[in-house]
């Protein structure tokens, strides 16, 4: 307060002022006489004291003299007393009152009495000791109690060492038996709990009894130092590793199902459990041998689910076989082959989508092990991308290989149907599946670590490559089985004693219906392709006499038959310009090429087996007219039907050459005959 | 030169590589008949002969005389099967079943080393067997993209292999990791000095690879017959449909590589 306020104070009110003088004059009369009061009375209490000092002294002096008393009956008590709380099982006690009078005795040892005192109690504190042992080696007391006798024994000065070893003994006979119960439920005899209670139980019961010890004797024998750190470290060890071998029995015993979600929960309880008292038992490594087997486990499930997705796909070509080999019903349309394909392909997606979606429960964020190192990176890149699902497409590209390499080309093994189907679901895997499969599984399964992963432009690679061994494959298959029909169509007749032909060879429709059917077949799956358009260029016609083309008209009045040496110079000359024709050259992924690849490996054929026979002329004819039937139908298949000119030509040329007396037929005629048949 | 007639159709007529010529074998339908000529070579008896068992028309394709064994081996094809046949007894000695996966057209014996034989057939393929263990080929070649109807060793040299196909091409090849001589020469060690007696153990020790040594494409037509000369171990002719012979010779290269 200011002065300015004070006496604003001071103006304000004046009576309060007067009042408040009043008082503190007051306050200080009292004051003062309190002080003298208080000088009164110390005078008096120091005459007080004086007079009493003196009983004051003997007082203490007396009351030393009972204390000591007080001891030394005690003390000369003491052996019956203790015999009486022995007796009582008051252990604790006893032991208490041991400690109070082992410095004492000890010192006044040379004393008779005292010696003969510390002797009895001597005997009666190890028979204390070994009745202490023996409770705490029947056990069956609790844990407590236990905790307690050691406790005791430790007071009683007994040697450390041993009491860690019987404790720890006792211990282990306790974890054994629950071990044992454990491993009862592994046994045959039914039914087997299942995986959950049985980490809930092994948790439980052992853990938590491996814990109870632990935390005992760390209690009860810190001061044993690192030594006994060890001797408990060593043991958690020992006990844990069976433990994890019955752990893991019972987690081999899972094998089945696509689910995970049971197998992921009690993994987590188990792994959780044995994180609590990690700091417990850090020593003995048990938290990180748990993490080893929560790996294994994961492990083992990615190769179990590899394994089911192999299954399955061998599962969808089975069902395509039985699918394609089932008699068709009159009136009722099996399954087309778009339809097959699309079914196989969207089964595998799924399955795939399921293995995915039973993986990734292991990286839930709830789990207690998602976050551990091996998790996060090497399960979710090397396990799962790599192994599980690019080992997956690998795998199929090589079961769908294998079918190229079977033994013995006869074609009956494998239906040329199930080629081409895998052929365009390879190609279907390259353009589009293959990536969307692994933007799907890196989406949910975030790779963070750095390990190498197989790009995506690699498998479509490969999964291209199969789908082209597939198709070229199919093409021979198919080749062959037409080839067949033409080689034994030409080896087995009789071609110098035939007759005029009158029709076209049964065979030869034949041919032409089965290339129909095959046309039919792939135009299921692949694009039609690109047709060569016609072309008027006429330098490209044969001048083969013989040639079938129909714009011969031109040229054919110019050379007779009667020189045929010119006719094969002409046409020695004409194929110096033209292509050499690759039977088996490379297919592309459409129909057209696949149907010329096919009648050109046919044709082909055919010219060989007419190479090899001798004809009659009629035999001659009878070529010429099938030539000509072939020509007017095969052309629409190819991509540019000037193959099948060459092709055809060059056939009735070289029979034209192993014939002694080559009569040709009129166009006109073969024109007719071909028309009717 | 008067044959008894044919039962059926002569498939071939192979003479005996060595000794006096005095013994053919023919092949017609499922027959092998093996034909003595008398001194005179004016007479043909029929010292043995044998067919082929089985059901359906059996027809052999190709038929080879082996040049070890003091000729008594012969190997003959039919359809997919090669066989091997004792002439002393005219028994079957060996079957190679499904040599091939189509027919086999040829088949040739290779002259420097016992039991090696090589086929080739209509699935495009050249194969190599031991006669010993006949369950797999040795080597197979597929560089052809068509039926191969003949395949020779060189007489001498026989890691070249000469293959001729209805594809139009010829193709030498170089066999050497099957042939008598893998490693190439092995050089004396008394004809070097110090010095350069190390280098060629560090030649001789990376073995060569089997590679196509060339490819013919001079035919417009199939190939159909391939043959080496007898009177110089490096030139080769082909056949084709079209009447063209060709005569090639081996890479100098590769020639000199091989003599030296």
């Amino acid at each position: 307060m200011n002065f300015t306020n004070r006496t604003g104070l001071c103006s304000q009110h004046p009576d309060t002022i007067r009042k408040m003088k009043n008082d503190f004059r007051k306050m200080e009369d009292e004051m003062d006489r309190l002080a003298t009061n208080m000088a009164v009375i110390t005078d008096f209490s120091a005459r007080i004291s004086a007079t009493l000092q003196d009983r004051h002294e003997r007082i203490t002096k007396l009351a030393g003299v009972h204390a000591l008393l007080r001891k030394l009956q005690f003390l000369f008590e003491l052996p019956s007393r203790l015999t009486k709380c022995v007796e009582l099982g008051a252990y604790g006690q006893a032991v208490r009152y041991q400690g109070r009078a082992r410095a004492v005795l000890q010192q006044y040892q040379h004393l008779p009495s005292f010696r003969a005192i510390q002797d009895d109690c001597q005997v009666i504190t190890a028979r204390l000791a070994q009745q202490l042992r023996q409770r705490f080696r029947e056990g069956g007391s609790g844990a407590p109690e236990q905790a307690e006798c050691v406790e005791l024994l430790l007071a009683l000065g007994e040697p450390a060492e041993e009491l860690c070893e019987e404790f720890l003994a006792h211990a282990r006979g306790r974890l054994e038996a629950e071990l044992r119960s454990l491993e009862a439920e592994l046994g045959p005899s039914p039914p087997a709990p299942d995986v959950l209670e049985f980490t809930d139980r092994g948790g439980s019961g052992f853990v938590g009894g491996l814990c109870q010890v632990a935390s005992a004797y760390q209690e009860l024998f810190a001061a044993q130092g690192p030594a006994g750190a060890e001797k408990l470290a060593a043991f958690a060890r020992e006990l844990g590793g069976r433990y994890f071998a019955l752990v893991e029995r019972r987690l081999a015993q899972e094998q089945g199902g696509g689910d995970n979600s049971l197998l992921v929960r009690a993994l987590d309880r188990f792994h959780r459990r044995l994180r609590a008292p990690g700091a417990l038992l850090a020593a003995a490594g048990l938290a990180e041998a748990a993490t080893e087997i929560v790996e294994r486990v994961a492990r083992e499930r990615l190769g179990h689910h590899l394994q089911g997705l192999r299954s399955a796909f061998l599962g969808c070509l089975t069902d395509v076989r039985q699918a394609l080999a089932a008699p068709r019903l009159a009136g009722k349309e099996g399954p087309g082959l778009a339809e097959l394909l699309a079914n196989v392909a969207s089964s595998i997606l799924s399955h795939i989508k399921a293995s995915l979606a039973a993986v990734h429960l292991f990286t839930a964020k709830e789990v207690s092990f998602s976050n551990k190192p091996y998790f996060r990176g090497e399960f979710c890149s090397q396990g799962v991308r790599e192994g599980l699902i690019v080992g997956f497409i690998r795998s199929m590209c090589q079961t769908a290989q294998s079918f190229c390499d079977s033994p013995g080309e006869k074609g009956g093994a494998t239906p040329p149907a199930l080629l081409l189907l895998l052929s365009r679901l390879c190609l279907d895997y390259e353009t589009a599946t293959i990536s969307y499969i692994l933007t799907l599984t890196d989406e949910q399964f975030l790779v963070q670590d750095q390990s190498p992963v197989t790009p995506v432009s690699t498998l479509c690679a490969e999964a291209r490559e199969t789908a082209r061994r597939l198709l070229t494959h199919y093409v021979k298959v198919q080749g062959l089985v037409i080839s067949q029909m033409l080689r034994k169509s030409v080896e087995t007749r009789d071609w110098l004693s035939t007759l005029e032909p009158r029709n076209v060879r049964a065979v030869m429709k034949r041919v032409v219906e089965d290339t129909t059917a095959i046309d039919v077949q792939v135009g299921l799956l692949y694009e039609e392709g690109v047709r060569k358009a016609q072309s008027s260029d006429s330098s490209k016609r044969t001048f083969s006499v013989y040639s079938s083309s129909r714009q011969q008209g031109r040229y054919a009045p110019s050379y007779t038959p009667s020189a045929p040496m010119d006719t094969n110079l002409l046409s020695n000359i004409q194929k110096l310009f033209s292509e050499r024709i690759d039977v088996f050259s490379p297919v592309e992924f459409n129909k057209v090429s696949v149907l010329t690849g096919i009648i050109k490996i046919s044709l082909k054929t055919l010219l060989e087996c007419v190479r090899l026979r001798t004809f009659g002329r009629f035999g001659l004819q009878q070529v010429q007219v099938d030539c000509h039937f072939l020509q007017l139908y095969l052309w629409r298949f190819v991509a540019d039907e000037e193959l099948v000119h060459l092709l055809l030509d060059e056939v009735v040329a070289s029979a034209a050459l192993r014939c002694p007396d080559p009569v040709p037929m009129e166009p006109s005629v073969v024109e007719v005959i071909c028309e009717r048949g | 030169m008067d044959f008894p007639p044919p039962v059926a159709a002569e498939r071939s007529v192979v003479w005996e590589p060595t000794g006096d010529g005095r013994r053919v074998i023919s092949l017609a339908d499922s027959h092998i008949l093996l034909w003595d000529l008398q001194e005179s070579s004016s007479q043909a008896v029929l010292a043995g002969s044998a067919s082929l068992e089985g059901k359906g028309q059996l027809k052999f394709t190709a038929g080879r005389w082996s040049p070890h064994h003091t000729c008594t081996q012969v190997a003959t094809a039919n359809d997919t099967t090669i066989r091997g046949w004792d002439t002393r007894s005219m028994s079957q000695i060996y079957c190679i079943e499904n040599a091939h996966g189509q027919l086999v057209r040829d088949l040739d014996f290779n002259p420097n080393k016992q039991y090696y034989l090589a086929s080739c057939g209509d699935d495009c393929k050249v194969k190599f067997w031991d006669t010993r263990n006949v369950t797999e080929p040795v080597k197979t070649l597929e560089e052809h993209s068509h039926w191969v109807w003949s395949v020779r060793y060189n007489h001498s040299h026989d890691q070249l292999v000469l293959t001729g196909s209805s594809d139009s091409r010829v193709i030498l090849s170089n066999m050497v990791s099957i042939s008598s001589e893998p490693f190439g020469h092995l050089v004396d060690d008394d004809d070097l000095s110090d010095q350069e007696e190390r280098r060629p153990e560090e030649k001789s020790q990376e073995p060569p690879q089997d590679s196509v040594i060339a490819t013919y494409e001079e035919h417009e037509d199939s190939v159909y017959a391939v043959d080496w000369s007898s009177a110089d171990p490096w030139l080769f002719a082909s056949l084709s449909y079209d009447g063209r012979l060709v005569i090639n010779r081996v890479p100098r290269a590769l020639k000199y590589h091989i003599l030296l």
